[in-house]
């Protein structure tokens, strides 16, 4: 049995004051184990990018709790969180977030600088992941001067540079077309995922469910569903 | 942390346009503020011209006396008194007037007399031409060779003038420290001539200038000319006094400071607002960096190195063009009253200084403000 990566346990986030307070989240709890792809999914507004945030240590939960890899990361100090962040967990954002001012390779590089690695050292590290993600030879191209897909896998491999055991996609397809938004879904599954990795997708988009190990859907705040392998295992409503 | 300034200095520099609005902005107002003290510098030297040139330790005046161009003349026995106090090794008179010339070509010009005393000269320049003795020979005087002198139609060793209806004659051309402010050309003769020659009041010594035995003795000086009525000050004091006056009873010094202030304010305002921008662009890159792992500090680091590296690179620009400027003013106009002092170095950079921490401020408020959560939510 895989053993468990991430275990969020009646996590509840609330929004605003008075007439305009908002319960975003309610009470949602689930667990992801490595080498799976677990899918978020719901309509705008369901709460999943603010579960997504507290999964990751971005955003602090009201209450619940968040255990990754068997730490409890909401009672880290702000600095021991913004480590982990840095060396257990990669982003990818939806707007990829890439500097348009550095070259690529110093993009996928971020990480590795942040963890205070000999500037050169790092190039070389993050030509590797530059790589693998097959976009070597863009390695001294400003971001913008690549396609969305390619500037989609400069962020994976910013994230993946500094080995993380949990990545996170943040509607990673939202600006791709659907022949490449599977390209990137496939690349994932095939070239990232591994045993020691868990990999966490927020989205909507349907066309890409196939990918999915585990998917949990929410709706309004709430958890209404989550399916393994395609089948429901409970519902709420 | 080598390699997070290293991506902060690529960050700023690669965005071109804003980097160049940065030091354009930064550079323009350190020149302003350098230019404008260096002029007033300039203009207090030249105000204590003579001061330097005679290069007496201690001056005794009138306490009326503000600049050394208003002198009010002492009986001579105010000399008398001072040599007779406790700790004055020598003390002799000066002459300082203007006067009008009539030039062989029948042009008359306004110049500067200084009369030095006859027995020691205290105070006398050093000759390009000429030899000193000659002062002393009849109608003898001195001429500096400064931008002015073409005003009496460049004199050389011989020349003749004509002075209040004596006769003077050019017999040596000499060199000064510092030229004067009014640009007039300047001569020197022996007191007793320059008494003789120009036309005075009832007395007759503009200053009296002193030897002191030791440091130890001058404030006792001081407090002795005091007890006569006038006033004892020593070289420096004396250009303070006169700094004091040009800065603070004439308007020039204000009208400086309103410059160099609205430099200030131009520099401050288009540094602050570019560098504003500048994080604003990339406010959600910060913002996916705090995500990714960065720490407070280390985008505080980041932010306060690009305003400062860009504050420094505009200080050392501005400061290049000025002493640019100045040198090719002086080229022109030798006598060009410009002087970039440490003190105006101090003060732009100071400046400087406030304008990289207001614009590190703005930006460092904004991006402490930006949650990676944002980031996520668009």
């Amino acid at each position: 049995m895989a053993k468990t990566a991430i275990s969020a346990q009646q996590l509840v986030k609330w929004f605003g004051v008075g007439d305009a307070r908002t319960n975003a989240v309610k009470s949602a709890s689930f667990e992801a184990s490595f080498g799976e792809i677990f899918y978020l999914v719901g309509p705008s507004g369901s709460g999943k990018t603010t579960l997504l945030s507290m999964i990751s240590g971005i955003l602090k939960p009201d209450s619940g709790s968040v255990n990754i890899d068997n730490t409890d990361i909401w009672t880290l100090t702000n600095d021991e969180l913004a480590d982990f962040r840095l060396n257990r967990i990669g982003f990818v954002f939806q707007d990829y977030h890439l500097f348009p001012r550095l070259t690529t390779l110093e993009n996928v590089a971020i990480p590795l600088i942040l963890k205070k690695y000999d500037w050169d050292v790092a190039m070389q590290e993050a030509l590797k992941y530059l790589d693998i993600v097959g976009l070597k030879n863009r390695a001294q191209l400003p971001p913008f001067k690549l396609s969305g897909g390619e500037q989609q896998r400069v962020a994976i491999a910013r994230a993946i540079v500094s080995q993380p055991d949990i990545l996170i996609f943040d509607e990673p397809t939202a600006s791709l077309d659907g022949d490449t938004g599977k390209k990137i879904m496939s690349f994932i599954k095939d070239e990232i995922l591994n045993e020691h990795r868990c990999v966490l997708v927020v989205t909507h988009d349907s066309r890409i469910f196939e990918y999915a190990d585990e998917i949990m859907k929410m709706e309004d705040g709430a958890v209404t569903e989550i399916e393994i392998n395609g089948e429901a295992q409970w519902l709420l409503k | 942390m080598k390699g997070i300034l290293k991506i902060a200095f690529k960050l700023l520099v690669n965005d071109k346009g804003k980097f160049a609005a940065l030091l354009m902005g930064i550079t323009f107002a350190v020149f302003l503020m350098v230019m404008m003290t260096s002029i007033f510098s300039g203009v207090l030297r030249s105000a204590s011209s003579v001061v330097i040139n005679i290069g007496a330790k201690i001056w005794v005046m009138d306490p009326a006396v503000t600049t050394v161009a208003n002198s009010i003349p002492m009986p001579e026995f105010v000399q008398d008194a001072v040599r007779s106090i406790d700790g004055v090794k020598y003390a002799v008179p000066l002459y300082s007037g203007a006067a009008t010339l009539k030039l062989t070509n029948g042009a008359y010009q306004s110049v500067t007399i200084l009369g030095l005393d006859d027995t020691s000269l205290l105070g006398r320049p050093a000759l390009l031409e000429g030899n000193i003795a000659d002062i002393f020979a009849e109608n003898g005087f001195l001429v500096v060779k400064d931008s002015e002198i073409s005003k009496l139609n460049n004199p050389h060793i011989g020349t003749t003038f004509e002075l209040n209806e004596h006769r003077g004659v050019i017999v040596g051309i000499a060199k000064v420290t510092a030229n004067g402010l009014f640009g007039m050309p300047t001569l020197y003769t022996t007191y007793n001539r320059a008494i003789q020659y120009i036309p005075t009041a009832r007395f007759t010594t503009s200053y009296v200038l002193v030897e002191p035995k030791s440091l130890e003795a001058v404030q006792h000086i001081k407090n002795e000319v005091q007890k006569m009525g006038y006033l004892a000050v020593t070289k420096e004091e004396f250009r303070e006094k006169i700094s004091t006056y040009y800065k603070f009873k004439t308007g020039l010094g204000t009208n400086i400071l309103i410059m160099t202030m609205i430099s200030f304010i131009v520099g401050l305002s288009i540094s602050g607002q570019t560098f504003y921008t500048f994080i604003l662009e990339n406010l959600d890159k910060f913002g996916a960096l705090k995500a990714i792992g960065a720490k407070s500090r280390e985008l505080i680091i980041m932010i306060v190195f690009q305003a400062g590296f860009t504050a420094l690179t505009g200080y050392g620009l501005g400061v290049g063009l000025c002493t640019l400027m100045i040198g090719l003013a002086k080229m022109r106009l030798p006598n060009y009253a410009s002087v970039v002092t440490f003190g105006n170095l101090g003060i732009a950079f100071i400046m400087v200084l406030i304008i990289a921490i207001f614009s590190s401020l703005i930006g460092v408020r904004k991006v402490l403000k930006i949650e990676p959560f944002d980031v996520f939510r668009g």
